[in-house]
C-alpha cells in the first residue's frame, strides 16, 4: 500500500496546511520536502481534504506546492535497550550523535536512530510454543544496573502470539531478529529487542492500578516530612522565576529513591541541562555506588528548540517511562516546565484559529493536563511485579501568580502542592516551599499526628509574626513569644535545606526521623523564662546548635556530642510538657 | 528571472498581501514605491496569497507599488570591515560608509545543540561591588538590567561594556532616544572602543519593523564572530521595545493575544533570542547584557516577567542603585568559588546583615524602640550603601572584600556578624581585634 501525499497549501509560522490525496489519520506523521531536507510534521486537524500539520522544525523556505510524503505512522519513539543513559530532544533524536553529525548547532531535518547499535547479551525466557500476549516477556538483556525485560511489542495486537522460533542465549545485536511469533491466524511477526510507541497513548497492559502508597523519599526534610511525593504519584511545582525549581528538581533526581530518572527539560534553559549532563556522570549513585548518568535519561527541548517538539517533548518522556515501568521498575518523572508545554499548546492553538479559553489558552487545556497526570500510577502487572510512574511537574505561572489556567488546571489532578514562595527565596530560605500554603494527600515518614503538632505551631507562629508587625514585640506575651520562637527554629533547623552543602544537602530518612524527634521534645516543652529578652538568647543559642548539627556527619562522634548539648540545654529550662504532645512522644 | 508583483492586495499595518506563486515562507522582498525602496520578509503563505511585513511600515505604500521576490531569506553581511560601524534594522549604513553584501549569513539561525555547550567557568570583571562581590557576571551569560524608566540604565550598560576585557562589544538599540544612541557613540569613541564596536541601531522616531529586526541582526554577526574565537558582549537596549514591536505586528495579524495584548509566543521569541548566548568550546564566547525597562515599576508585567524565566538572572536598577534584593546572578556559583576564599562567606553575610538592617529600617518607621543592636545595623547599612552600593564607586574585586570587611569591623563585633571563626581569624581588620 502506498502512502498518502499531499501538497502545501499554506504556511504560518509553524503550522502547514496540506492538501491530500487519500487517506490520513489525526497524529499520523508526515515529512515536508524542502529542497534536500525532509521536515518532520504532525497532523493536528484534518479537514476534508486538508489537513493541518505542526512542523517540529523552523519553516522559513517552505513554498506553497512543496510536496508531503505521510508515513501513516503516528508520531511514536522506539523502546528498547540503550535509552538509558541517552540525551533526546523532545522527539527522541539523540543529541550527542546530532553533534557528531552536525556540530555546534542543531541542523533541521536529520532524525538520527534513537537506540544506539549495541550488542546485548540475550537470555531467552520463553521457548518455541509459548504463547505470549504483548507486553509479556519473552527475554531478558542486562542493561546497566537493571534486567532489561525484552517484551512482545506493546503495538500487536492483544491475541495470542505464539513464538516459532527464538534465539538461544547469545550476543545480539539490538536490531537483530531474535524471535518468530505467529497470530492464530498464522500472520508472523520477526521481533527485536526494539518496537515503537505512539508517544500520545498511554500504555495500559497492566492487571490493575494501585493507590500510591508508599513514600517516594527525596531526601529533602520538608517534603519527606511535611509535604510527601508517593510512588506512583503526582506532584507539582509552581513558584516565581529564580525561586528555586529547577534547583529542586536538580536535587530530586540526584537523591530520589527510585530506579530510574527521567529529566524532561522542555522549554527552559539550555544551561541548566548542561550542568546535569556534565555533572551526573561524574556522581556516584549511594544507592548502587555507579554513576547517577547509569539511571538517567535526558529529553532536552529547550527554549529556543521548536516549540512543536517542546510540546511533544513531554510525551516522548512519559513514554519511556511507562516502558521501564512494565518492567517492574520504579521510574520518576521530571518536567521542567509544565507551563512552557502548555504554551506549545496555545501557539498551536492560536495558529489553528480556535477558540481561545482564559489566557488565550485552549479550551482543552485542563483535560490534556490531566490526561498527562493521569500516566503516572503504581501498577500492578500481569507477571505480579509491581512498577510506578511518579510524575513532577514545574509549573511557571505568569507574574507568579498561582490563579492563571495552568497552575489551577495541575492543581486540580495532582496529589501533593509544592508552591514556592517569592518571600521565601528573596529572604535566601531555601528550599523555598511555602510550608503552610503548600499540601499532600500522601504518607510521608513521620507518625501524621506528630507533623500535625509542628504545623499547628508553624500556623500559630505566623500569626503571631503578622500580630508584631502591628504591635512589636512589646506587645506580644512571652508565652507567644516563645511559640513564635519555636516556629523559626522548625523553619530555620527542619524546613530550610542547604543544597550546597555535603551533609546537608540529602537527608536519609533514619537521621530525619531522629531529628525530628529531637525537635519535636522541644516543641512539645514549656519553657521557665521569664522575658523576652531572656527568650531569644535561649533560643539564639538552641538555634545555632541545632544548625551546626545539620552540617556534621550522621551518627558521627560530633553528631552525638551535639546532641547531647542540645538535650542538656533545653532539658536545663524545661518546666513542663504540653499534654497533647506528651502522649505523641 | 525574479518575477515582479504589481498588486497588492491589501495594506493593514505594516502588512501587505500579494498575490503570488513559487514564494518561500521567510524569503525577503523589495517594495518599489515612485522612487523609493524597501524591504519586506514573508511571514505568511495562503495559497497564492503571500503576506509580508514592510521593514519600513505600510504607510505610503500603494497598491501600484511593485513586489519582487528575491529567493532568500533577510541576511546581513559578516566580515571584519563591520568593526567600527553603525547600522540600521535592516543592515543599511546609518553612518556615512559604504553598504556592505560581502559574505552575507543568515540571521535568526538555529540554536545550539545543548550537548555541544560548556559549563561557564570565566568572570568577567566589571568593577561595580554590586555586580562583582554580590552578583558576579559570567562570560556567556544572558542577564537584563531590569529598569524604572527614567534610571541610568544605558549608562551602566555602557560602564559595563567599557570595562568588560572583551574583543568585541556588538550594540543593538531598539527604540532608542537619539539623545542615548549619541552618548553610547561618544563613549564608545572617546573610549577608543569604537573601533571594536558594531551598532544596529533603531531610535524611536524609526519604523517598528526594524526594530524587530535587530537583535537577530546583531546576535547573527556577534554569533559568528563568537565562533571565530571572539570574546563578544553584545549590549541589547531596550528590550521592552522590542516586545512592544512584536505586540503591534502580533495585532495587526489579528492573533489572539495572551496577556495585556503581547503574543503567546512571546515567551519564546525572546528566548530564542536570549539563547544564543554561549560559550563555544576551543572557540569563543557571546555574552548578553540587555536593558528590560518594567512599565509602571511593575516586575510582574509580561515582559519583565518573561525574561525573568528566560535569563540567568537579572540587575535590578532602582533609585540609581543595584538593588541587592532582586537581582540575581544566576551563574555566580560557578566562578565565585575561585576568586579569592572569603568571597561567598562575606557575600552571603553581608547580603543577610543588609537585610536585617532593612527590617531595622522599618521597626524605626513604625516607631518602634531600637535596641542596641538595632543602632549597629543602621550604621552598617549606611556604610553599605554609601560604600558598595553607590554607583560611582569604581573599584577592583579584591578591593571591595576588604572594603566590606572594613565595614564590618567598623560596625559590629566579630561574633555578631555570622561569619565561620576561622575567616575572621584571617580577614578581620588588625586595627579591632586589640
Ligand atoms: N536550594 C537552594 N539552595 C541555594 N540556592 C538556591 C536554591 N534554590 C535556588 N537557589 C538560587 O536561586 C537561583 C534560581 O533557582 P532556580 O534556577 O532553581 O529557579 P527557578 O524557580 O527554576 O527559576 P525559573 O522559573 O526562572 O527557571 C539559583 O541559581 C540559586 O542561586
Ligand atoms: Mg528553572
Amino acid at each position: 500500500m502506498a502512502n498518502t501525499s499531499g501538497r502545501v497549501l499554506g504556511v504560518n509560522g509553524n503550522m502547514v496546511t496540506v492538501e491530500f490525496d487519500s487517506a490520513i489519520a489525526k497524529n499520523e506523521v508526515g515529512y515536508i520536502h524542502v529542497g534536500d531536507d525532509r521536515l518532520k510534521g504532525e497532523v493536528i486537524r484534518i479537514n476534508g481534504n486538508t489537513a493541518a500539520l505542526q512542523v517540529f522544525e523552523m519553516t522559513g523556505g517552505i513554498k506553497v506546492g512543496d510536496s508531503v510524503e505521510f508515513t501513516s505512522e503516528m508520531l511514536s519513539v522506539a523502546l528498547g535497550p540503550g535509552l538509558l543513559q541517552q540525551i533526546y530532544d523532545g522527539l527522541q533524536n539523540p543529541l550527542p550523535e546530532l553533534a557528531q553529525q552536525c556540530g555546534f548547532f542543531l541542523q533541521r531535518g536529520v532524525y538520527l536512530d534513537a537506540i544506539p547499535n549495541n550488542n546485548w547479551e540475550f537470555t531467552p525466557v520463553a521457548k518455541v510454543g509459548d504463547t505470549l500476549r504483548p507486553g509479556d516477556t519473552f527475554g531478558t538483556v542486562p542493561e546497566g544496573l537493571f534486567t532489561h525485560q525484552i517484551m512482545i511489542p506493546f503495538n500487536l495486537a492483544d491475541v495470542d502470539w505464539k513464538i516459532t522460533s527464538i534465539n538461544e542465549k547469545g550476543t545480539y545485536g539490538v536490531r537483530d531478529h531474535i524471535c518468530t511469533v505467529e497470530d492464530p491466524k498464522g500472520n508472523k511477526k520477526e521481533l527485536s529487542m526494539i518496537f515503537t510507541w505512539p508517544v500520545k497513548k498511554a500504555i495500559k497492559l497492566y492487571e490493575e492500578r494501585l493507590r500510591p502508597d508508599e513514600t517516594l523519599v527525596t531526601k529533602i526534610r520538608i517534603i519527606d516530612t511535611f509535604l510527601p511525593v508517593a510512588k506512583g504519584g503526582t506532584y507539582c511545582t509552581p513558584g516565581p522565576f529564580g525561586a528555586g525549581k529547577t534547583v529542586l528538581q536538580h536535587m530530586t533526581s540526584r537523591n530520589a529513591d527510585v530506579d530510574i530518572v527521567i529529566i524532561a527539560a522542555c522549554g527552559e534553559r539550555a544551561g541548566e541541562v548542561v550542568e546535569v549532563l556534565k555533572e551526573f556522570p561524574e556522581l556516584t549513585d549511594p544507592k548502587t555506588g555507579r554513576s547517577l548518568m547509569e539511571r538517567t535519561i535526558i529529553i532536552c527541548n529547550t527554549s529556543s528548540m521548536p516549540v512543536a517538539s517542546r510540546e511533544a517533548s513531554v510525551y516522548t518522556a512519559v513514554t519511556m517511562a511507562e516502558y521501564y515501568r512494565q518492567m517492574g521498575l520504579n521510574v520518576l518523572l521530571l518536567a521542567d516546565s509544565t507551563s512552557r508545554w502548555a504554551q506549545a499548546m496555545r501557539e498551536m492553538s492560536g495558529r489553528l484559529e480556535e477558540i481561545p479559553g482564559e489566557e488565550a489558552f485552549p479550551a482543552y487545556l485542563e483535560s490534556r493536563i490531566a490526561e498527562f497526570y493521569e500516566r503516572a500510577g503504581k501498577v500492578r502487572l500481569k507477571d505480579g511485579r509491581i512498577g510506578s510512574v511518579t510524575i513532577g511537574g514545574t509549573v511557571s505561572p505568569a507574574g507568579g501568580n498561582f490563579e492563571e489556567p495552568v497552575t489551577q488546571a495541575t492543581l486540580k489532578v495532582v496529589g501533593a502542592f509544592h508552591g514556592l514562595s517569592r518571600e521565601r527565596s528573596d529572604a535566601r530560605k531555601y528550599p523555598a516551599i511555602h510550608p503552610l500554603t503548600s499540601w499532600s494527600k500522601y504518607e510521608g515518614i513521620i507518625k501524621k499526628d506528630k507533623v500535625e503538632f509542628a504545623r499547628q505551631i508553624l500556623l500559630r507562629g505566623n500569626e503571631i509574626n503578622q500580630m508584631m508587625k502591628v504591635v512589636g514585640e512589646e506587645g506580644t506575651s512571652v508565652d507567644d513569644y516563645i511559640i513564635y520562637q519555636k516556629s523559626e527554629l522548625i523553619d530555620a533547623f527542619y524546613l530550610q535545606q542547604n543544597s550546597f552543602d555535603p551533609v546537608d544537602a540529602s537527608v536519609p530518612v533514619e537521621r530525619q526521623r531522629h531529628t525530628f524527634d529531637i525537635l519535636f521534645k522541644v516543641l512539645a516543652s514549656e519553657f521557665n523564662l521569664e522575658d523576652k529578652k531572656s527568650v531569644r538568647s535561649f533560643f539564639n543559642t538552641l538555634r545555632q546548635k541545632f544548625l551546626d548539627w545539620n552540617n556534621v556527619e550522621w551518627e558521627s562522634e560530633r553528631f552525638k556530642q551535639l546532641e547531647t548539648e542540645i538535650e542538656t540545654l533545653f532539658m536545663g529550662k524545661q518546666s513542663g510538657v504540653d499534654p497533647d504532645a506528651k502522649k505523641l512522644i | 528571472m525574479q518575477k515582479v508583483y504589481s498588486k497588492i492586495e491589501s495594506i493593514v499595518g505594516n502588512v501587505i498581501t500579494v498575490r503570488a506563486k513559487g514564494v518561500s515562507n521567510s524569503e525577503l522582498a523589495i517594495v518599489t514605491s515612485n522612487n523609493t525602496q524597501g524591504y519586506a520578509n514573508v511571514i505568511k503563505l495562503d495559497d497564492d496569497l503571500v503576506s509580508l511585513q514592510v521593514f519600513s511600515g505600510g504607510q505610503g505604500v500603494s497598491t501600484g507599488d511593485q513586489v519582487r521576490f528575491l529567493g532568500v531569506p533577510m541576511r546581513v553581511s559578516y566580515t571584519e570591515n563591520l568593526m567600527g560601524r553603525v547600522f540600521d534594522g535592516t543592515g543599511s549604513p546609518r553612518d556615512n560608509g559604504p553598504s556592505l553584501t560581502d559574505n552575507m549569513i543568515d540571521i535568526g539561525g538555529p540554536s545550539v545543540n545543548p550537548a555541544k555547550r560548556i559549563i561557564p567557568r570565566n568572570m568577567i570583571r566589571t568593577g561595580i561591588p554590586m555586580i562583582d562581590v554580590f552578583n558576579t557576571l559570567v562570560e556567556s551569560q544572558k542577564l537584563p538590567i531590569f529598569s524604572v524608566s527614567g534610571e541610568p540604565y544605558n549608562q551602566l550598560l555602557a560602564r559595563i561594556a567599557m570595562q568588560a576585557e572583551v574583543d568585541l562589544i556588538v550594540l543593538g538599540g531598539m527604540g532608542l532616544k537619539y539623545d542615548d544612541y549619541l552618548f553610547f557613540k561618544d563613549t564608545l569613541e572617546n573610549s577608543g572602543a569604537m573601533s571594536r564596536t558594531i551598532m544596529f541601531i533603531h531610535t524611536a522616531s524609526d519604523p517598528t519593523v526594524e526594530c524587530m529586526l535587530v537583535p537577530d541582526m546583531a546576535l547573527a554577526v556577534a554569533e559568528r564572530f563568537a565562533q571565530d574565537g571572539k570574546k563578544v558582549l553584545v549590549l541589547l537596549s531596550d528590550m521592552t521595545n522590542f516586545a512592544d514591536a512584536m505586540k503591534e505586528m502580533a495585532i495587526t495579524m489579528d492573533q489572539v493575544p495572551s496577556n495585556r495584548g503581547y503574543p503567546g509566543d512571546l515567551y519564546s521569541s525572546l528566548a530564542s533570542r536570549y539563547e544564543k548566548a554561549v560559550d563555544f568550546e576551543g572557540a569563543g564566547s557571546l555574552t548578553i547584557l540587555a536593558v528590560t525597562t518594567m512599565p509602571g515599576d511593575d516586575v510582574t508585567h509580561p515582559v519583565p516577567d518573561n525574561t525573568g524565566y528566560i535569563t540567568e538572572g537579572q540587575y535590578y536598577l532602582k533609585g540609581g542603585r543595584i538593588e541587592p534584593f532582586g537581582s540575581l546572578s544566576r551563574l555566580k556559583q560557578q566562578v565565585n568559588k575561585d576568586t579569592r576564599d572569603d568571597h561567598r562567606a562575606l557575600m552571603d553575610g553581608m547580603i543577610k546583615l543588609y537585610a536585617s538592617y532593612k527590617e531595622s529600617l522599618e521597626k524605626k518607621s513604625m516607631g518602634f524602640m531600637m535596641t542596641e543592636w538595632d543602632d549597629k545595623l543602621l550604621k552598617y547599612g549606611r556604610l553599605f550603601e554609601e560604600k558598595l552600593m553607590d554607583l560611582s564607586v569604581n573599584i577592583p574585586l579584591e578591593e571591595a572584600l576588604d572594603l566590606g570587611w572594613e565595614i564590618l569591623s567598623d560596625c559590629f563585633d566579630p561574633n555578631e556578624t555570622g561569619l565561620k571563626s576561622d575567616l575572621i581569624l584571617s580577614r578581620w581588620p588588625k586595627k579591632m581585634i586589640d
